[in-house]
């Protein structure tokens, strides 16, 4: 059963978890110093709504042994169980369930399988990649083309990749973010609202002027990856943030992808 | 002759294997040969039948792989008996087997009864050095290392009649081998003569190792801390020393009172060597693809997946959920109720229900499956958490690994057995599981009908009675679908599936009276409705599907044991509801060409007299409160239905008497168009396709002289012999339909 007040005990045996992992087959002594060392933190800033329950900050860091005690360690690894605005879930929970569905790795994969092995064994949950549709990416690029950046620094870019050739082929169609900005303005009615069917125009707009200048329907491919100025994210589940201002919003979005694949 | 050529050159590739034996056992021979070889030799022994070289060939390979085998047992003979230093250079025999023995370790690993044999040979200094290292490395195990054979090796050791350079070797072997030996408890009892050898300078490191892996608590003793200590002393802070004064300190920090270093370095050199490579390659050649329990990170098994592999784990062993309580952790030892039993411990039916309140659920819910002890306890715990907990994991398992929802998983054989275990578990408790329900409503479907046929018709048969309309969509639909258009063996395999589910829901109605479980309201009429809805839809398959398959036998067989279970629900599961088969089962059954389907419906149509008879008994007493009656409309269709049957059985009346519209009524002046003498009593229980056989073998028993078979004897005296002949016969389902059914007007005649 988890609970908060646990949190320093849990980066205890994640760590000795981590280090006999890593030496298979040496006996390992929980609490002695080890090269990498585990610090969980509970991260409050981090919610959405009141409902949300606060994040669980999971952080890996490696100790090097030549340099001074007051060094700073060198982060290898952080993961981020959160929830931002996921009340539908926590509405059917009992009440002292903690639910964080949402879960943000930054770091290599083999630190990642380690820790998601030790969460899925001591608190029987299961991890999965989030999968994002190319229906979910449009509405993303519409959403965040559609924020107001200052400068605006990067393209709004869309991959697609184009299946069932014998060579795999990737098209990468990128728009001046002002110009995306302009024509997304003219679609959209409400500010602050967004309907299916200003995403469609916006998408078909983007589709027709391409294949009037390439001849190619972007329709029929697959896309894959969206990047704007406030973020981008990839249908395997790779997302890049890119504007602070916005975080809350891009997580919001996530999360309910997150929910939505539970039920 | 042509023909006797071809017999004998098929034949003869037998002989080659036991007249040329030398030439074909040695396979590093073959190699040296050359591929134009196999064509050669087997020509010489061949007759010239130019066409059979194919067979010849299969045989060869045949041939080969038995020639392996055999070389083994030879190599392992030869080595066993073998006396005295020989050289491997002049001996040809010594050469060919030693290539035997590492061409089979290096392919398939060697059988656990030749490790004893070579480590004699190895440790005993029979050979020179270059043949004993050859045969260690090849010691590659393929399944286990059996004990006796470290044990006596061990006992070889001591003898010091090996090199020091083997006997290194020999611990670094161990050292990479040591997870495969069988049991351990005869090495562990070794601990001392490992012991004894540290003092080898050179083997010290290894030895250290290997005591590293051995060592348990009852080891660590004081003169062997001192004796540690002392080398220490003697050859400064070696690694291995330190690691395993480190691990005796674990052990026991009282008798260790230096300090250590306590950074974790790593102690052993990897000493792995030249086996771990080969080790790999035989286990995965002997197994297939990684086994599931394996963790395997994305990017070097499968890059262009999208899936993680690593948190697929199917079967999970049971371990006991952490006490996150610290802080209580210092009055554990006084107050022993708070100390939960360990999950890992629970072997015993006895053990659970001593142990039953202080029992924890251990980590992963998922393990419970295969524990028949904790899913007794799941069953007697009323916490809720601990059903969503399992239904989560159920439903996130079979939803990934679902082999054809999921694109990339082409990995049949481990979901079958997920999905096995899953129906055992239900078996188990008597219950269906809600994730499973749930997973079989989205998964229907999509099915193609084949994959893991067998496993999912199972689980079908334990979908959970409930009201819900979402039952006629998701499981109705895309089976009838998947029914209509499949084989004979599908449509009778889903028949007997709804058979067992509906058996299932009759049981729960029975069993379990407690409204907390059902989803149902547990009004009597709700539950009527629903194994109604269940009856009629069955029917309908029925109807169609013995039209499909040509009113098959087989079919019918499962199609009248599902009304076998309908016809006694009122007496034998104490439900109200009566429910005769549709004409197209019926008819199709009592014309049937099959004496055991018609003596089945006889059976069925006297259980369903009982149960109306049973019925209007209670009626009419009005003992009990009845909620309900059987209506007229009931009993008209049996009486219908009894009327045509006894009409076609006995009294030769069908064709007039059968007033059921799908029924056998037909015009006189049609029939005799038909030209068939006699129709009347065409279908009663002398003439009838499927009684025919048992008339003619009454009347050989009665008249044996008389060669034409006159059916018409059998009647007065002689009908009543007929029917006890066909009781004898074990018509028994004949037997009570004509004793309920048939008033006999005269029974002397």
């Amino acid at each position: 059963r988890f609970s908060r007040a646990a949190l320093r005990d849990y980066a205890r045996l994640l760590g000795a978890f981590i280090a006999a992992e890593r030496q298979k087959g040496l006996a390992v002594e929980v609490g002695v110093e080890l090269d990498i060392k585990v610090a969980l933190s509970s991260l409050p800033e981090l919610q959405g709504s009141e409902q949300d329950q606060p994040a669980v900050l999971v952080q890996l860091s490696s100790r090097s042994r030549a340099s001074p005690k007051n060094s700073e360690d060198k982060i290898l690894w952080s993961g981020c169980f959160c929830c931002v605005y996921g009340d539908d879930l926590s509405e059917n929970m009992p009440e002292d369930f903690t639910c964080l569905p949402l879960f943000l790795a930054n770091g290599a994969e083999s630190y990642m399988s380690v820790v998601g092995n030790w969460f899925q064994k001591t608190f029987d949950c299961i991890f999965r990649r989030l999968a994002i549709s190319p229906f979910s990416l449009t509405w993303m690029v519409a959403m965040w083309t559609g924020c107001k950046v200052d400068k605006a620094t990067s393209a709004v870019e869309l991959v697609f990749s184009v299946p069932r050739l014998p060579q795999p082929l990737d098209i990468s169609y990128a728009i001046h973010p002002e110009d995306a900005k302009a024509l997304w303005d003219t679609i959209q009615k409400t500010p602050g609202e967004i309907t299916q069917e200003e995403v469609d125009v916006f998408m078909d707009c983007l589709y027709s002027h391409f294949h009037r200048h390439f001849k190619i329907h972007l329709s029929a491919t697959k896309l894959v990856k969206v990047s704007t100025a406030i973020a981008s994210a990839h249908c395997d589940g790779i997302v890049k943030m890119l504007h602070s201002q916005y975080l809350s919003g891009v997580l919001m979005l996530l999360t309910e992808l997150a929910i939505s694949q539970i039920q | 002759t042509e023909k006797m050529n071809q017999i004998r050159s098929s034949r003869t590739p037998k002989r080659p294997l036991e007249v040329d034996h030398k030439s074909q056992t040695d396979l590093s021979a073959w190699r040296k040969r050359g591929r134009t070889d196999p064509e050669k030799s087997s020509q010489n022994h061949q007759p010239p039948g130019g066409q059979k070289n194919d067979i010849n060939q299969k045989n060869d390979v045949g041939g080969k792989n038995d020639s392996q085998e055999v070389s083994l047992e030879k190599a392992l003979s030869y080595f066993e008996k073998v006396q005295g230093r020989v050289s491997l250079r002049n001996n040809s025999a010594l050469q060919k087997h030693l290539a035997a023995v590492e061409s089979i370790a290096l392919q398939h690993g060697l059988p656990p009864e030749s490790f004893e044999i070579l480590l004699n040979v190895v440790l005993s200094g029979k050979f020179a050095d270059t043949v004993n290292t050859r045969l260690l490395k090849s010691l590659i195990p393929a399944s286990v290392i059996p004990e006796n054979s470290v044990v006596t090796a061990v006992s070889w050791l001591c003898t010091n009649k090996s090199s020091g350079s083997i006997q290194l070797l020999f611990l670094r072997w161990l050292i990479t081998v040591f997870d495969f030996i069988d049991h351990k408890e005869q090495v562990n009892a070794l601990y001392g003569f490992f012991f004894f050898f540290l003092q080898d300078e050179k083997l010290c490191p290894y030895v250290c190792h290997v005591l590293y892996l051995l060592t348990r608590k009852e080891n660590v003793k004081p003169f062997r801390v001192r004796r540690l200590l002392d080398l220490q002393a003697k050859m400064g802070m070696q690694p291995h020393l330190q690691a395993l004064l480190s691990l005796y300190k674990l052990f026991c920090p009282e008798l260790v009172t230096i300090t250590l270093p306590t950074k974790t370095k790593t102690y052993f050199k990897n000493s792995e060597g030249p086996w771990k490579a080969a080790m790999n390659a035989v286990r995965q050649r002997n197994q297939g693809s990684t086994p599931l329990t394996q963790a395997v990170f994305l990017g070097t098994a499968q890059p262009q997946s999208r899936k993680r592999k690593w948190n697929t784990q199917l079967v999970l062993p049971a371990s006991s959920a952490r006490n996150s309580e610290v802080g209580t952790e210092k009055y554990c030892d006084l107050f022993s109720t708070d100390e939960t039993f360990p999950v890992e411990q629970l072997q015993t039916f006895p053990q659970l229900l001593q142990n039953i309140h202080r029992l924890e659920f251990p980590s992963q819910m998922g393990s419970v499956l295969t524990n028949p002890l904790l899913l007794h306890y799941m069953n007697c715990v009323r916490d809720e958490s601990i059903y969503l907990r399992l239904y989560y994991w159920m439903g996130q398992m079979l939803q990934e690994e679902c082999t054809w929802c999921v694109v990339d998983n082409t990995n049949e054989t481990e979901f079958k057995s997920f999905l096995e275990t899953i129906y055992k578990a239900e078996c188990f408790l008597q219950e269906g599981f809600p994730a499973c329900e749930e997973f079989l409503y989205k998964s229907l479907p999509l099915w193609d009908g084949s994959c893991c046929r067998p496993e999912i018709l199972k689980l079908v048969s334990w979908i959970p009675l409930s009201s819900s309309p979402e039952i006629k969509s998701y499981l109705y639909g895309p089976l009838a679908q998947l029914f209509f258009t499949s084989s004979l063996y599908f449509k009778c395999s889903v028949l007997e599936s709804l058979k067992e589910l509906l058996e299932n829901w009759l049981n729960c109605n029975v069993i379990d009276m407690d409204p907390e479980f059902h989803s149902l309201n547990t009004t009597l009429s709700g539950l009527v409705t629903v194994v109604a809805d269940l009856i009629h839809f069955v029917g309908r398959l029925s109807t169609v599907g013995l039209r499909l398959e040509k009113n098959s036998t087989l079919l019918l067989i499962f199609v009248l044991d599902f009304y076998e279970t309908v016809c006694d629900m009122y007496l034998k599961y104490n439900l109200p509801l009566l429910i005769l088969p549709p004409a197209g089962v019926f008819y199709p059954a009592l014309l049937s060409m099959d004496s055991v389907t018609l003596n089945q419906l006889c059976y069925i149509m006297y259980r369903y007299r009982t149960n109306l008879v049973a019925a209007k008994e209670n009626e009419e007493s009005k003992k009990k409160i009845l909620q309900f009656k059987f209506s007229n409309e009931t009993y008209r269709e049996y009486n219908q239905y009894i009327t045509a049957m006894v009409g076609c059985l006995w009294t030769s009346t069908v064709f007039q008497k059968d007033t059921h519209p799908q029924g056998l009524r037909m015009d006189e002046e049609l029939l005799n168009k038909t030209l068939v003498k006699d129709f009347k009593t065409s279908f009663n229980i002398v003439y009838h396709p499927a009684m025919l056989g048992y008339s003619v073998n009454f009347l050989k028993q009665i008249c044996p002289e008389d060669t034409t078979l006159n059916f018409k004897l059998i009647k007065g005296k002689r009908w009543d012999w007929y029917l006890e002949y066909l009781y004898a016969q074990g018509l028994e389902g004949l037997k009570v339909f004509i004793e309920s059914s048939i008033n006999r007007v005269s029974q002397a005649s």
